[in-house]
């Protein structure tokens, strides 16, 4: 057992960090914000650089890689307030899809693709759904799809009889309505509407959907950690630097428990990171655990971390005009992600059981 | 000891449901019932209906134009107003400079200003935090020369809540350089019309504009608009935000408006058979936090009947606002938690109309409660002066 990066791997981190310097300049990050969810430049630097690569597999051109590399992409994202649709396109859609013209469009970066299986009937409950599949169509509504607004292919769970089943829909399928809708994140998220769409059906059911479903959550549980720790970083200079009283705010005590309380979370949810990663190709009542304990403890810390942040930089941390609230923001939408902190202690408690 | 209200107390209390029964229309209702941030025009608008009964300001002394209530009936009107659904009135005149003006300022001041305040036609923004001067407000760097029958005031100030609307600003200036810096310090009021003042408005993290920066640059103030005494602001400006924290008393009150309508949502949120209402978790959570409101309101009520008693409350103020603001995020939070996907559609895009109804209310609500523990004195800084004044460490 051991934590150590490849040298590979090293690599791989200097590029995205270099990669996060370049796109996350935040004065430029919110000056593009009207122009939309994307930056097709850092979108076709992904592409050149492999990373859209990383989790398709060898055969079909991809690199095959390991949780591990997938996971230090995004927490430069997360670092970086990254709006890309990542995680959907690149960690989802290989995982389910193997049509090798679409992965091939994948690695290139022509195509986007997103996760409908959120339903208003649901909840966070992906093993059922309300949209049907029937002589060859699809009829629904699905009522979240992260950064769905602007994705050229969707995922979508079905009922088929009593088999959920998956199915392929493009963007301009008949019968598929789009309703856009901007997060408190600035991401581009959409409501879908199917009636009598006709359908692609995938190979998956419901097991390969949740074993998708947990690489998206460890995924953007690296997000998370990369936002955190930036929130970290800026904090704690803040406190440094700001001067009140004659002198440094980090100088006073309880704020300094205060910043130790958040240092000790981002070790935590570190911790956390690496279990869920190290364990998605284990069993699935392993991974079950791994993954729902970490959605759970990470997305506690990550409140903890954002509120005390936005506290510790006072009125300016409650402005739109710095970086601090947009990453609290962004936190919040990853806690609700395929079920908040709550869902997942559920269903921890419950692959305990079984386990 | 006695929880009831007295038969004088009961037939009040029923002549304020009737009134805000028959005058809260259900547009405003739902505005509040919703958390929406009202715009000015809509709280002048409630102002001037409370005025026209005589109720315009509930706490002040019937002299200066008030109702002479006792804080008993002063808590039942406002019990009234959040059960309701009615606005809470915009208090930086009413309840911040207002009573500063009719203990300490001036008769001319008392006359000029007081009736506008309760009528509604000038609407006041505090000109207190500065870029430097935060928690430390002691610290200040606003300038105000005398020159003749004028002070000319230059400096910025920050987060002012409102000064895009204001007709008039509050506003604590340094008038001498002091060894202590507590002294030299004048409380002026400011026409926002003077030449040399300029709004730029700041977003928050809600993406509204409640609050801004105002530009002073050699604004010129008629000298006779100096509350009190030169060098004395200090001391007027720390009773203006004791009593804002005071205020915290009546605020708890409003929470119940958040409980009503998390409930509601969660109970219109399916789990498989159930609801999320009916989830013992979920039902937990709630209950904790109504647990926590009692004891706020409850706080808040033995606030109010020592002032009946003319007693000191010691640090209850600092004590009200602190749990009140926890509580407000907490309760703002499980609102948000109880949407779930929803509570992520914060706007919608291509005039997209088919949205969730009280999109973005929630999560607007609960980003903006995370100021509530910033304003007013931090909450650290509350804790401070618990430790300091009343604790004596």
């Amino acid at each position: 057992m051991d934590f150590l990066l490849t040298a590979e791997q090293d690599l791989l981190r200097d590029s995205i960090t270099r990669f996060a310097l370049e796109h996350g300049d935040f004065a430029k990050w919110r000056r593009a914000l009207p122009a939309g969810p994307h930056n097709q430049a850092a979108w076709s630097q992904m592409a050149e650089l492999g990373w859209l690569a990383i989790a398709v597999p060898e055969a079909a051109g991809g690199l095959g890689g390991s949780a591990v590399e997938t996971m230090l992409v995004m927490e430069g994202l997360g670092r970086a307030l990254s709006r890309e649709p990542y995680v959907g396109t690149a960690v989802i859609a290989p995982a389910l899809i193997d049509d090798p013209a679409i992965l091939a469009a994948i690695i290139a970066g022509e195509t986007r693709i997103a996760l409908a299986v959120a339903e208003t009937g649901n909840r966070f409950n992906l093993a059922a759904a309300e949209t049907t599949a029937t002589g060859g169509t699809l009829t629904g509504t699905k009522s979240f799809v992260h950064d769905g607004a602007t994705a050229d292919w969707f995922i979508v769970s079905a009922q088929t009889g009593p088999a959920l089943t998956l199915h392929l829909v493009p963007r301009d399928a008949p019968g598929l309505t789009i309703t856009p809708i901007r997060g408190p994140d600035h991401r581009h998220h959409a409501r879908l509407t199917l009636a009598n769409t006709p359908t692609r059906p995938l190979q998956g059911g419901l097991d390969a959907l949740e074993s998708a479903v947990d690489r998206a959550i460890a995924a953007h549980l690296a997000e998370a950690v990369g936002s955190m720790e930036a929130l970290r970083d800026m904090t704690l200079a803040y406190l440094k630097t700001r001067e009140q009283f004659g002198a440094t705010i980090g100088s006073f005590q309880a704020l300094q428990h205060r910043m130790v309380d958040i240092a000790l979370a981002c070790e935590e949810a570190r911790s956390m990171l690496y279990f869920a990663t190290l364990r998605l190709d284990a069993p699935a009542p392993d991974r079950r655990i791994a993954v729902s304990a970490a959605k759970t403890r990470i997305g506690q810390t990550a409140r903890f971390v954002a509120h005390q942040s936005v506290q510790l930089h006072g009125g300016i941390g409650t402005s739109d005009e710095l970086p601090v609230s947009h990453h609290l923001k962004r936190l919040m939408i990853i806690e609700t992600l395929y079920g908040n902190s709550d869902h997942h202690r559920a269903r921890f408690a419950a692959a305990t059981d079984a386990a | 000891m006695n929880l009831d209200y007295t038969p004088d107390e009961i037939a009040f209390q029923q002549r304020m449901r009737a009134f805000f029964a028959a005058n809260i229309d259900e547009r405003l209702r739902a505005l509040v019932r919703t958390g929406t941030r009202l715009e000015p025009r809509e709280y002048v608008a409630y102002q001037q209906l409370l005025a026209a009964q005589g109720w315009g300001a509930p706490t002040w002394p019937t002299e200066y134009g008030g109702t002479g209530w006792t804080p008993t009936q002063y808590y039942i009107f406002e019990a009234e107003s959040a059960r309701a659904d009615a606005p809470q009135q915009f208090h930086q005149g009413l309840e911040l400079i207002g009573p500063v003006l009719f203990t300490y300022g001036s008769d001319a001041q008392k006359q000029k200003y007081l009736p506008r305040i309760i009528s509604g036609e000038d609407w006041w923004c505090q000109g207190y935090s500065e870029p430097g001067a935060g928690s430390d407000l002691a610290s200040l760097k606003t300038r105000a020369v005398r020159d003749g029958d004028h002070y000319v005031v230059t400096g910025q100030k920050i987060w002012t809540s409102y000064a895009h609307a204001a007709s008039h600003m509050f506003c604590l200036v340094r008038t001498e350089i002091r060894p202590r810096r507590q002294e030299g310090i004048s409380l002026l009021l400011i026409d926002m019309k003077s030449p040399g003042i300029r709004v730029r408005p700041i977003l928050t993290l809600d993406e509204r504009h409640h609050v801004n920066e105002v530009f002073l640059d050699e604004v010129r103030v008629p000298a006779e608009d100096l509350v009190g005494e030169e060098g004395k602001g200090w001391n007027y400006g720390k009773v203006l935000l004791d009593r804002e924290r005071g205020l915290s008393a009546a605020l708890g009150l409003r929470l119940g408006q958040y409980v009503r309508v998390v409930k509601s949502r969660a109970a219109a949120v399916r789990l498989g058979a159930t609801t999320l209402l009916a989830d013992p978790g979920f039902r937990d959570k709630l209950a904790q936090i109504e647990i926590e409101m009692l004891a706020l309101e409850y706080m808040g009520l033995r606030t109010l009947a020592d002032a009946v008693a003319g007693l000191d409350s010691g640090p209850r103020a600092s004590m009200l606002k602190i749990r009140w603001s926890e509580l407000i995020q907490r309760i703002t939070e499980l609102w948000v938690e109880a949407l779930g996907y929803d509570a992520a559609c914060f706007a919608p895009l291509d005039d997209a109309t088919d949205l969730p109804a009280d999109m973005p209310s929630p999560m607007a609500s609960y980003l903006h409660a995370r100021v509530t523990t910033i304003y007013g004195g931090a909450n650290e800084v509350q804790r401070n002066i618990i430790a300091r004044r009343s604790l004596g460490l």
